[in-house]
């Protein structure tokens, strides 16, 4: 929803810490998720994600969550998917150059890590291309997957 | 000042220390001279004659021509094409690849493509949206941005391997450009982009546009004090505004284009208003060759190429300096004639 997508970015320090707080509490129950076994789980939690991050931030299910390197504002929203943005077509008024009726994903962002403690150090860091296969999966359970693989780092 | 081992065709110069390209564009900026770059419209044609004759209206006045890659998401003659015409006589053209209408399946083939042609030059973008253009029911890719694809192209050009890992047996050599706005919003954030792009291999920069040099002066400071000036060679984009009333179709139409009320005040205010425009332009080159951190103007001349030549030549930013072009250290031979 664009309104909560909005609220979410001006919200972006305290939502933030709820995020974080949630993450740590998701490493701390992993022993147990893995029992269940991640893969019985994906479909439940990525519905919750969906649920819950759709009305936050308007989530695409891309399955590779850079919100928090983003100030809290969803990239896939940009209407040209830009991950390092934003694109030089943002008109005068700070809006999209595609949907004009909407602010640029990116201008939110950058507002939006600059409320965040180290949001812009995190925007700067280089997004690689999106893996379209994990589209529609959950990237919390990605998350935990790399970690107990050793190979991810933060969300 | 002369910049190259003349090009024969097909054969590629030297490269030389410190630079990643054997073209001569690269040479122009590594030895400090005042680069300009032109923005070839491709033709709406299957015709080599009619690249030929718009990159010609250029001769004796830039260092690189610009293939534009369905910019405006209106379809043309496709960019690697027209490059590969274009070093067929030894121009030094710069491919823009835009992520909106290929894959990274496609983008790095046509890297591959492009230098195995002869291509020195490439300018990576994200692309306008495709509503902005002609088929605006077409399917926008964007499988990559343009930050993303130059990561992508500097793993090909410096490890020698596609995204998915696997090798190549040869590397592209290619110099790596992207483009930036220093006239829109974010303005604060803008610097912060560019030190992005910089990052991930950029290594020359054209700019979207500078009407607003004010925009553009901030924007410097910003990349000065950031100390990137070193880092990348900054092109300033410039054109001739053909009237008060294009100015302000531009503005409102085309995506990241700003312009100044006093710019297009001053238009309506001329008599000959396409005159005005073209001494607008000639100042604009003059100004921005004096900001810090500039190596170039870039000159987009949409529908008024012709007046590419005087703008350069007005502005004296050349000093004197003939950039190579085909035939211009021989006379004109009738075989010449027939190809060009």
């Amino acid at each position: 929803m664009y309104a909560a997508r909005l609220w979410s970015v001006r919200h972006a320090r305290g939502l933030a810490r709820v995020y974080k707080a949630f993450e740590a509490a998701l490493v701390t129950l992993s022993p147990l998720l893995r029992r269940i076994g991640y893969d019985r789980l994906e479909r439940p939690v990525a519905a919750s994600e969906r649920a819950v991050k759709g009305f936050l931030f308007d989530c695409q299910m891309c399955g590779r969550c850079v919100l928090s390197s983003t100030g809290l504002s969803c990239p896939m929203n940009c209407p040209k998917n830009i991950r390092n943005g934003p694109c030089g077509g943002v008109r005068d008024d700070g809006h999209c150059e595609v949907k004009p009726e909407m602010r640029c994903v990116w201008v939110d962002a950058w507002n939006g890590a600059a409320r965040i403690p180290g949001g812009l150090h995190a925007i700067q860091q280089l997004q690689p291309p999106v893996d379209h296969r994990l589209k529609g999966h959950s990237a919390w359970l990605r998350v935990l997957r790399e970690r107990d693989a050793g190979t991810g780092g933060p969300a | 000042m002369k910049f190259e081992d003349e090009p024969v065709p097909g054969y590629p110069l030297p490269i030389l220390p410190g630079h990643t390209s054997p073209g001569r564009f690269e040479r122009v900026l590594r030895a400090g001279a005042f680069a300009v770059t032109a923005e070839l419209a491709p033709p709406d044609s299957a015709d080599p004659d009619d690249v030929y004759k718009r990159a010609r209206v250029f001769d004796g006045y830039v260092d690189a021509i610009n293939a534009t890659d369905g910019s405006g998401a209106n379809c043309h003659m496709s960019s690697i094409a027209v490059c590969a015409l274009l070093t067929r006589l030894g121009y030094a053209p710069v491919m823009q690849i835009s992520c909106r209408d290929k894959n990274r399946i496609a983008i790095q083939g046509d890297i591959l493509g492009g230098a195995a042609m002869g291509v020195c030059n490439m300018l990576f973008l994200t692309g306008d949206g495709v509503q902005a253009g002609d088929h605006p029911w077409a399917k926008p890719v964007f499988d990559l941005d343009s930050i993303s694809l130059l990561g992508i192209a500097r793993a090909l050009r410096d490890d020698h391997h596609f995204e998915s890992g696997r090798r190549i047996s040869f590397a592209p050599r290619v110099f790596f450009g992207a483009a930036e706005n220093p006239t829109v919003p974010p303005l604060e954030y803008r610097m912060q982009r560019l030190a992005k792009k910089v990052a991930a291999g950029a290594q020359f920069i054209q700019t979207q546009y500078c009407y607003d040099l004010e925009r553009l002066r901030r924007f410097m400071r910003d990349v000065e004090d950031a100390g990137l000036v070193d880092k990348v060679f900054i092109i300033a984009g410039i054109g001739p505004l053909r009237s008060a009333k294009a100015a302000a179709w531009m503005r409102t139409h085309v995506p990241g284009v700003h312009i100044p009320d006093a710019v297009i005040a001053r238009l309506e205010g001329a008599q000959d208003q396409r005159r005005e425009g073209i001494e607008l332009c000639v100042e604009l080159v003059q100004q921005v060759r004096e900001i810090k951190g500039i190596h170039g103007v870039h000159v987009m001349a949409y529908r008024q190429e012709e007046s590419v030549a005087e703008v350069i030549d007005r502005s004296g930013v050349l000093e004197g300096r003939v950039p190579w072009y085909p035939g211009r250290d021989q006379p004109v031979s009738a075989d010449r004639k027939v190809l060009s």
